[in-house]
């Protein structure tokens, strides 16, 4: 049986693999850029799982973390003829101009940095107790934008940065989605994994059961914001420009929608809510066209996808809580035993 | 194994595990425990009893860590547990269930009680995570799931191992959340009301069931009883709290026969109106 599931999931990986060789040199680049959105948006999907589904804090905080990576990876890769170009507004710090590494390790710092402002921030906010913490990581989100476009000898402000080499291919993407699973996998199957779940079932039980949930709260907090830091690095990479504007709430709003889509606590759910998130956010732009029925025009309304995913998130929430997978996760054995429940 | 000869065995005070001392409590104006001061010998089985509202249960609070005495303090073994976090009063060596049982309900059965071992794993989180590197972590992790396993069994619940445990019935559900308190490996343990919502058979059963975890599991436990039979049938020694004051304390029989108690506990109702009370706390 194992071995079956072993041989079962390196055919899957082939699969993909091959299915990406193809799409690379088939594809155009607007498909390319969704295939590559789709595995950075369940990273990142994945990093507010761990936070929200898996431990149970609402946070409202991810766009936040996702540009602390973006940022700091962005400034790690660019050139200093780059750097010197286009800090227009004010000099750059000097420090900064030669600062340059490759491209990994700077995903790897990126993910690092926002890690560490997470467990800054997590360490008051998580004292505060659930009811404040959306609230809480919500504004401290919203000071992490107004800093960068503050703190201009450093991040070029509101210009953002431009020119980022495109580092992010479907195999750079795909590998940090496989990676980002394996090790989530691995988390929640280990008996750490459950204490996590209990935390966020009953937190007294869980005190008397000899956890510190505090320090799990942050723990979990802290890794979920490295995923969310290491996405923002890799969307970066994808777009090649950055600017505080990218970083506002509509972008959290986007992940929480996988993240509930999916269903909370579910790493299946959330690989599934990016694909459907994703595609349907590309497939909605539409809307925001000017339309043309044959002599009458409707004109294009900027931000009508939001509205329309604002409906479906209400929708889902109404009528299918648990979202496509609930808690459940899929196995080969419920793969085999087809409408067995897997957990 | 007879209830008197249980009773014969003598209590020996000088060798407390658990002493609170001159411990108050107040919510605001509510005094809800008043000068409390108790001393539970080690290895003994004793109670704690009294009506509704008494004061019971906020003593295992304070006790547990939830609730900092106004004044006062609890010691465990020689060393203060006043202060203490409650993770860390655990970590000491006390367990507890609750009087509405708070199982983690999404769990199985055997994750409950790997969660309740986690507090003695010494692996990091992250040992495990990381493949082939750790396999001291690994094995750990291995003997956590066997051992809870075992526990599991030696408690009648291994069939259900891989239930979730919010499909067990009550009083599985009790059993579970003693099994999981054990896994903590304790040294005392606090049971509040473990008989509730039981029948007259099932609480006999739950009374063997409990000399058996003394026994077995080298304890000592105090319990929180509002069933006169369940307390008076296991008990070595009885405190009877009301309205937060200890208004006696003695063997069973010395507090069968008090006054003070059965005017303050028993009298109102008598002795049969138990069924009442049970009625209200349903
Ligand atoms: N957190 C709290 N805040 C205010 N009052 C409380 C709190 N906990 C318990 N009490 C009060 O303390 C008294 C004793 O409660 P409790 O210890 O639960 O009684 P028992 O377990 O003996 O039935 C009750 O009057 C209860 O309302
Ligand atoms: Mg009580």
């Amino acid at each position: 049986m194992k071995i079956r599931n072993s041989i079962l999931t390196f055919l899957a990986v082939a699969a993909l693999g091959y299915f990406l060789w193809w799409a690379s040199l088939n594809l155009d680049r607007y498909m390319l850029r969704i295939i590559n959105l789709i595995a950075i948006n369940a990273i990142l999907g994945l990093s507010l799982n761990l936070i929200y589904g898996m431990a149970g804090m609402f946070s409202l905080g991810h766009a936040g973390f996702m540009a602390v990576g973006a940022y700091v990876s962005a400034l790690l890769i660019i050139t200093s003829d780059q750097k010197v170009k286009m800090w227009i507004l004010e000099p750059i710090a000097p420090w900064l101009m030669n600062l340059h590494t490759s491209f990994v390790v700077s995903l790897i710092l990126a993910g690092l940095a926002a890690a560490f402002v997470g467990w800054l921030i997590s360490l008051p906010v998580l004292r505060l107790g659930g009811d404040y913490l959306g609230i809480a990581t919500l504004g401290f989100s919203e000071i992490i934008r107004i800093l960068i476009v503050n703190l201009t000898p450093i991040t070029n402000g509101s210009l953002g940065l431009k020119g980022i080499p495109a580092h992010t291919d479907l195999w750079m993407s795909y590998g940090c989605l496989l990676v980002a699973l394996f090790f989530m996998i691995r988390l929640m199957k280990s008996n750490f994994g459950n204490v996590l779940r209990a935390v966020r079932d009953d937190e007294i039980a869980a005190r008397t059961m000899g956890i510190d949930t505090f320090r799990v709260r942050v723990l979990a907090f802290t890794l979920g914001c490295f995923g969310g830091g290491v996405g923002g690095a890799l969307m970066g990479n994808l777009i090649t420009t950055i600017d505080p504007k990218m970083f506002m709430i509509t972008q959290t709003y986007s992940l929480l929608m996988i993240v509930v889509v999916g269903g909370l606590g579910s790493i299946t759910g959330s690989i599934l809510g990016s694909v459907l998130v994703t595609t349907m956010l590309e497939w909605l732009r539409f809307v925001e066209n000017p339309i043309n029925f044959g002599s009458i025009q409707i004109p294009g309304i900027p931000g009508m996808r939001m509205v329309i995913f604002s409906v479906l998130l209400i929708a889902i929430i109404i009528f299918r809580r648990e979202g496509i997978m609930g808690t459940r996760e899929f196995s080969w054995n419920w793969f085999f035993r087809k409408g067995g429940v897997g957990r | 194994m007879s209830a008197s000869a249980e009773q014969n065995r003598s209590l020996n005070f000088d060798d407390a595990l658990l002493e609170i001392k001159n411990v108050t409590l107040r919510f605001g104006g509510l005094t809800a425990v008043s000068e409390l001061s108790m001393k539970v010998p080690r290895g003994s089985i004793v109670g704690l009893i009294g009506p509704n509202g008494a004061g019971k249960t906020t003593v295992f609070n304070v006790v547990t860590g939830f609730y900092k005495p106004t004044d006062g303090i609890v010691e465990f073994d020689g060393k203060k547990l006043t202060g203490l976090k409650p993770h860390k009063v655990c970590e000491a060596g006390l367990a507890r269930t609750f009087q509405n049982i708070r199982l983690f309900y999404n769990e199985t059965v055997l994750e409950n009680v790997m969660i309740g071992a986690y507090v003695r794993q010494k692996g990091a989180w992250w040992q495990n995570i990381i493949p082939f590197t750790f396999p001291g972590a690994a094995k750990e992790e291995k003997d956590i799931e066997s051992a809870s396993l075992n526990l599991l069994a030696r408690l009648g619940l291994d069939s259900q191992a891989d239930a979730v445990s919010s499909s067990l019935p009550y009083g599985a559900q009790r059993r579970l959340e003693i099994a999981r308190a054990l896994a903590t490996r304790p040294k005392f343990l606090l049971l509040d009301e473990p008989a509730a919502g039981m029948n007259p058979q099932e609480s006999q059963e739950l009374l063997e069931f409990i000399r058996r975890l003394r026994d077995e599991f080298d304890l000592t436990i105090l319990l929180i009883e509002h069933d006169m039979k369940v307390v008076m049938g296991v008990c070595e020694y009885i405190w009877v709290l009301d309205r937060g004051a200890l208004i006696a304390e003695g063997s069973p029989e010395v507090i069968k026969a008090s006054p003070k108690v059965i005017e303050a506990y028993l009298g109102k109702e008598g002795l049969v109106a138990g069924a009442s009370e049970e009625a209200a706390n349903a």
